[in-house]
């Protein structure tokens, strides 16, 4: 097996052992990069491969030293354009922020450094997070490696396709709706969008502030642990960010769950989910049974309405964050200015891409005098509803499981021309984000034409570390993480 | 429910953002989809339903009232798209001045 298909948790035990310099570890990864970039097309930002090297080699020369080195020493991670890197352009995929160098560092993004990781990259979105293929960014086409004619999904595409195709072994993702569990689901990896409030949102791009969470995602359960909770942890700098402390999740996941009961909704498989799909989380609930689960119905009698409640919530919330992109003070300003109104108007329509402009239209449209209460209030009663279901499912079972997508991946331009069809692929995520719970997507298995297929695991809130054990029983007696595509 | 071009075009303009025409004739149409799909809500009874507009149980969290240090002047004005001296440069709000350089 190449370097570029162990997990992180591999290439950290092979350095510790003496067998593995962090040198080579960046060798292997900047040289996947250069090769495999032409087609997936992951990145928005090359890594910088002099200041990798540096890096490397400084945690190579501490390591001979015996001096302590942080928990992630060594490990390239690819950032989602989304967050904030100091003096690294970040864009969010827009072109509103070509040319925008943040003054500081994400959270997020201190704390990987405080780490000893080696940030890897910018990497590819949906502009602003909006959308679930990253066809809406204003850059480039990510690919899914399993199949380079379909999507990676998104918004964390890029996060996903580098990833899955071996160009970094961690990658930082960004979920609204779904934005992580998507993309992992589609491109066979793990990924999480933690509880609202885990992980801070200091340097966070703001699409829709109640709803975004930062989130790792990784090949194994293992690996997806490890970032988690080097990222998680309470920052003063978010005032949503909670002070609890972050377990260990890395120590504990090996103990599986005794007497773990599963809840099934009837809703997640419904009309729309494929049949290929259905059957292998069917299958990975039986394999759940073997290890002695109990499987009940569970129900989410208002799941079906979380969808047309999230396409209200998400984009009025978003129409009030992007408000700040006025081409004052950063960000993209018109050539041709002309009083402060058109000045605003152009620089506006010039910055923003179509799906982001649709968004904003239809978030400050349901927030307009005499239809805020008719549709943000409702969306927001329907909200309270939704995940009032959660609470109550949650008093009898200790997960609730289903599919994390309706269909495998998609080809590219499939449903580009229809934004509601696209929006329908979020289906099974946004009900998590509009509650605020812990979400998780693990690999359980492939369509017929070989593409992955994710089950999803949402447990009640700040409930990850029982998560991860959870999908960690079911990794341990499966070998759908182990498959790397052939590029 | 399907929208107006003539209530695209209003609302465009509260978001500050200038369409062209077809775009604003593709954006009625696509708009008045995601409507009728969001629609759906209505079949809801909601009455009494406390609104939930945030997930967490956490409501005015204070730090304490002291001073720190702020962004310095140049790199706040990093990424300025005009810079004059170390002001922004923006459009006249109140004449018609074009914008000085």
């Amino acid at each position: 097996m190449s370097l570029i298909e162990k997990t992180a948790s591999e290439l950290l035990a092979l350095q510790k052992s003496g067998q593995l310099q962090a040198t080579e570890i960046a060798e292997a990864f900047l040289n996947a990069y250069a090769a495999r970039e032409p087609q997936l097309q992951s990145f928005m930002l090359a890594p910088d491969a002099s200041v990798v090297r540096q890096q490397a080699e400084a945690i190579d020369a501490k390591r001979k030293k015996g001096q302590p080195l942080g928990r992630l020493a060594g490990i390239p991670v690819a950032i989602k354009d989304v967050l904030c890197t100091r003096g690294i352009r970040t864009t969010c995929s827009s072109k509103m922020l070509e040319h925008f160098v943040p003054p500081y560092d994400a959270h997020v993004i201190e704390r990987l450094k405080a780490e000893d990781a080696i940030l890897f990259g910018k990497t590819n979105m949906d502009e602003f997070a909006m959308g679930s293929s990253t066809e809406n960014s204003a850059y480039k086409m990510s690919r899914n490696p399993w199949d380079t004619e379909r999507i990676p999904g998104g918004s964390s595409g890029g996060s996903a396709s580098c990833v899955a195709g071996g160009q970094a072994p961690l990658s930082l993702g960004s979920d609204t709706g779904g934005s992580i569990r998507q993309p992992a689901a589609l491109c066979g990896l793990v990924g999480m969008k933690p509880t609202y409030g885990r992980v801070s949102r200091y340097g966070l791009i703001a699409f829709a502030s109640s709803l975004d969470q930062v989130g790792p995602l990784a090949h194994d359960v293992r690996d997806c642990a490890l970032l988690l909770e080097t990222i998680a942890g309470h920052d003063p700098r978010d005032s949503t960010s909670v002070n609890d402390p972050v377990p260990p999740y890395t120590q504990t996941l090996d103990q599986p769950i005794k007497n773990l009961t599963i809840g099934v909704p009837k809703e997640f498989f419904g009309q729309g989910l494929d049949s290929e799909v259905e059957s292998a989380i069917r299958q990975a609930f039986r394999e759940y049974e073997k290890l002695g689960a109990k499987i009940i119905d569970v129900s989410l009698p208002h799941s079906p309405y979380a969808l047309a409640a999230y396409y209200i919530v998400a984009p009025a919330e978003a129409s009030s964050n992007l408000a700040r992109y006025d081409g004052m003070h950063y960000g993209h300003r018109t050539a041709t200015p002309g009083d402060l109104i058109a000045t605003y108007s152009k620089s506006r329509a010039e910055g923003f891409g179509k799906e982001v402009q649709r968004r904003i239209i239809l978030g400050t449209y349901v927030l307009s005098s005499g239809y805020k209460d008719a549709y943000y209030l409702k969306a927001l009663k329907v909200r309270r509803l939704v995940k009032k279901d959660f609470d109550d499912a949650f008093q009898h079972c200790d997960v609730i499981m289903g599919p994390t997508t309706p269909t495998a991946a998609f080809k590219i331009g499939e449903k580009a021309n229809d934004p509601l069809a696209l929006y329908l692929s979020d289906v099974y995520t946004v009900s998590c984000n509009l509650a605020g719970i812990p979400g998780l997507s693990i690999p359980c298995g492939f369509t017929r034409s070989g593409l992955p297929i994710g089950l999803q695991l949402l447990g009640a809130p700040f409930t990850e570390e029982k998560l991860f054990r959870i999908a960690r029983m079911y990794e341990a007696v499966t070998d759908w993480h182990t498959r790397r595509p052939k590029l | 429910m399907s929208l107006s071009l003539d209530e695209v075009r209003k609302v465009a303009q509260l978001a500050r953002l200038e369409l062209s025409a077809a775009d604003l004739a593709l954006m009625q149409q696509q708009l008045s989809a995601i409507l009728d799909y969001i629609d759906q809500l209505n079949e809801l009874n909601t009455d009494g339903i406390e609104p939930l507009a945030h997930p967490l149980p956490i409501h005015n969290v204070f730090r304490p009232d002291v001073e720190s240090s702020s962004l310095p002047v140049e790199e706040a004005l990093g990424n300025a798209p005009n810079r004059i001296g170390d002001y922004f440069g923006v459009p006249a709000v109140f004449t018609d001045e074009p914008i000085s350089h």
